[in-house]
């Protein structure tokens, strides 16, 4: 065992705090560098966005002229879809979170579910589309309609519902339930007017995430069949359909310019789309914990 | 029926129990059916996938598909061989990794060890925004804006490239590394850092010493789900990558990944029930297979190596 002399210690002591000082700048760096990023594609996209959004972009259907193009067709589309799809994961969502932390919390059949839920969202979303152009389009003949593309999309997104939910669930006290079995109450009672009305605003924050989601989504309803260039509006739940992010990716991959400053006009749009809708969660869910807090 | 101002005569009581046990039980198997459909999601991906994927290998063998390097079922001379297009996912994953590890990782020291909380209040959410940001704004970014400023520093490389797509899929990743990393780091109980410092280390070898090992069930775990979510990932790599399947490691030249395979067969015309149209269902089982593969082997390490401090 040898012993370090003074002069040897502090000179080590001294290179320890240098090297621990630039591990905090590379740290700090890091940050930086992901923040940085993101302010860069932000500012970029509302630079190349921006002088394409005018009314008639908003209210015009997609034109082989990249100066008439608009997206009409595309945000209708995308609304019906996300609406199919924010009302088949919150039934199913709702639902199932209920069965499994109410009604069979610690059976087997439950346990292998929560493991599915699981693995279910780290399913690769293109893997949704092929399930629902086999199964919604070719076997419930539903086509390539707005119904099987907001089915589709709520299967992917339910397990995020399903998350949402439990945690919600579980975050009701214990004692609310109790005090509703002492007098009497049924368990459904119970759940209906004692559990859901207060684990609402954590359900609703998880059914928002999970519609910003879907309404972000293209690979699935490509997978699936939606078409990229629509000339109307969908009138039915069975009328073929576009969404905005397809319309996007479709004038993406146009070589021309004027459709890729459309394209950045509509990511704008997808954008705004989604601030406002994360806004609504954050609103939502500081309000949950005010309100459970005190 | 006789008016009863105490309470409902006896035959309506029961009657109503009756009618409330038959309510809680139909609920309760609504409730046990709607579970049991998302059990049955799984089933229905692998039921689908595989129902075709056999008839595609009754025509093509598993051997050559699994190991054959040319992928031209869209062409007249057809080659079924996978690994070109297993070639350009793993290329692009890793790549997206090479980004998203470290930024990820220091991120998450940064946010769990020297930020003041204020700070990192502020700064976490607006990280996990990225995460948020639909697949095909990075396409659209990496194509029209990575690409351009890739190809004035070196001319050699395409207009479809795996490195713009690998590097805005980093950034893409970046938050999922970084926040699953920070929750395992917090997990790590004070009085270890505590004991560290007591010994005299510094704060860098306090995160890397003792914090990193403690929480690195919690972060291979985030690394796994993340190079999984990568593999996944369809969009970027589309519009960004190209669609060239070409076994090669070079990140220059357009390539093909196996989502990108899909994407291109589905905007394309093939009727069901052909072999090109059949393709899709083998590459998509190998990648529902592979990604399964790589969540379950997250759970594995968190559930299997995790460390427990009391």
């Amino acid at each position: 065992m040898s012993v370090i002399s003074q002069s040897d210690f502090q000179r080590k002591r001294a290179r320890r705090k240098w090297m621990g000082r630039a591990f905090y700048g590379l740290c700090l760096l890091s940050v930086a560098i992901a923040l940085g990023m993101l302010a860069v594609l932000l500012v970029y996209l509302f630079i190349q966005g921006i002088t394409g959004i005018s009314w008639s972009f908003l209210t015009s259907f997609a034109s082989r002229h990249p100066d008439q193009a608009g997206i009409k067709a595309a945000i209708l589309g995308s609304i019906y879809v996300v609406m199919v799809a924010g009302v088949t994961s919150f039934v199913l969502g709702v639902a199932t979170a209920l069965y499994l932390e109410e009604y069979a919390a610690r059976s087997k059949f439950a346990r292998i579910a929560k493991i599915n839920i699981a693995n279910l969202a780290g399913v690769p979303s293109i893997v949704y589309g092929i399930l629902g152009l086999q199964i919604f389009v070719h076997s419930m003949h539903l086509g390539k309609s707005v119904l099987a593309g907001g089915f589709t999309l709520g299967l992917l997104v339910l397990p995020i519902v399903i998350v949402a939910s439990g945690e919600a669930v579980r975050a009701v006290p214990p004692s609310l339930r109790e005090a509703a079995y002492g007098l009497g109450a049924t368990r459904w009672q119970v759940i209906w007017h004692m559990v859901i009305p207060q684990a609402f605003p954590g359900i609703l924050t998880g059914v928002i995430l999970a519609v910003s989601r879907a309404i972000g989504e293209t690979a699935p309803l490509i997978a699936m069949g939606a078409l990229t260039f629509v000339p109307f509006t969908p009138d039915s739940p069975l009328s073929r359909f576009t969404v905005l992010p397809i319309q996007i990716f479709n004038w993406t991959s146009r070589p021309q310019e004027g459709f890729q400053e459309a394209a950045a006009a509509g990511i704008i749009v997808l954008l705004v789309i989604l601030l406002v809708m994360n806004a609504g969660a954050v609103i939502l869910r500081n309000k949950f914990q005010n309100k459970s807090g005190g | 029926m006789a008016k009863n101002p105490v309470g409902p005569p006896l035959g309506q009581g029961a009657r109503n129990a009756w009618k409330r046990m038959a309510t809680e039980r139909a609920i309760a198997a609504l409730l046990f059916l709607s579970t049991f459909l998302s059990v049955l999601i799984t089933i229905g991906i692998v039921a689908v996938l595989l129902f075709e994927a056999i008839t595609f290998f009754a025509d093509v063998s598993v051997f050559e598909f699994l190991s054959g390097t040319r992928w031209t079922p869209l062409f007249s001379s057809k080659q079924f061989g996978v690994l070109a297009l297993v070639a350009g996912t793993t290329l692009t994953a890793v790549m997206a990794m090479v980004v998203a590890l470290p930024l990820g990782l220091l991120s998450a020291v940064y946010l769990s060890e020297y930020a003041p909380n204020g700070v990192r209040k502020v700064v976490k959410p607006i990280l996990e925004v990225l995460a948020g940001i639909p697949t095909v704004v990075y396409g659209y970014f990496a194509l029209l804006f990575v690409t351009p400023i890739l190809r004035s520093i070196s001319g050699d490389i395409s207009v479809f490239n795996a490195l713009s797509a690998s590097i805005v899929m980093g950034i893409m990743i970046l938050p999922m590394v970084s926040s699953l990393s920070e929750d395992a780091m917090r997990a790590v109980p004070r009085t270890l850092r505590e004991g560290a410092y007591a010994l005299g280390s510094t704060k860098l070898e306090v995160s890397t010493l003792v914090v990193v090992p403690a929480a690195l069930s919690g972060i291979v775990s985030a690394f796994i789900l993340a190079v999984s979510r990568a593999i996944g990932e369809t969009m970027i790599v589309t519009i960004a990558a190209g669609q060239n399947p070409t076994f090669t490691l070079n990140p220059f030249v357009p390539i093909e990944t196996m989502t990108a395979y899909i994407v291109q067969v589905s905007q394309g015309d093939a009727p069901a029930g052909s072999i090109e149209f059949k393709t899709i269902f083998a590459v998509a089982l190998l990648l529902f297979v592979i990604t399964l593969v790589m969540n379950l082997l997250s759970q594995f390490v968190v559930s299997r190596f995790r460390e427990e401090y009391e």
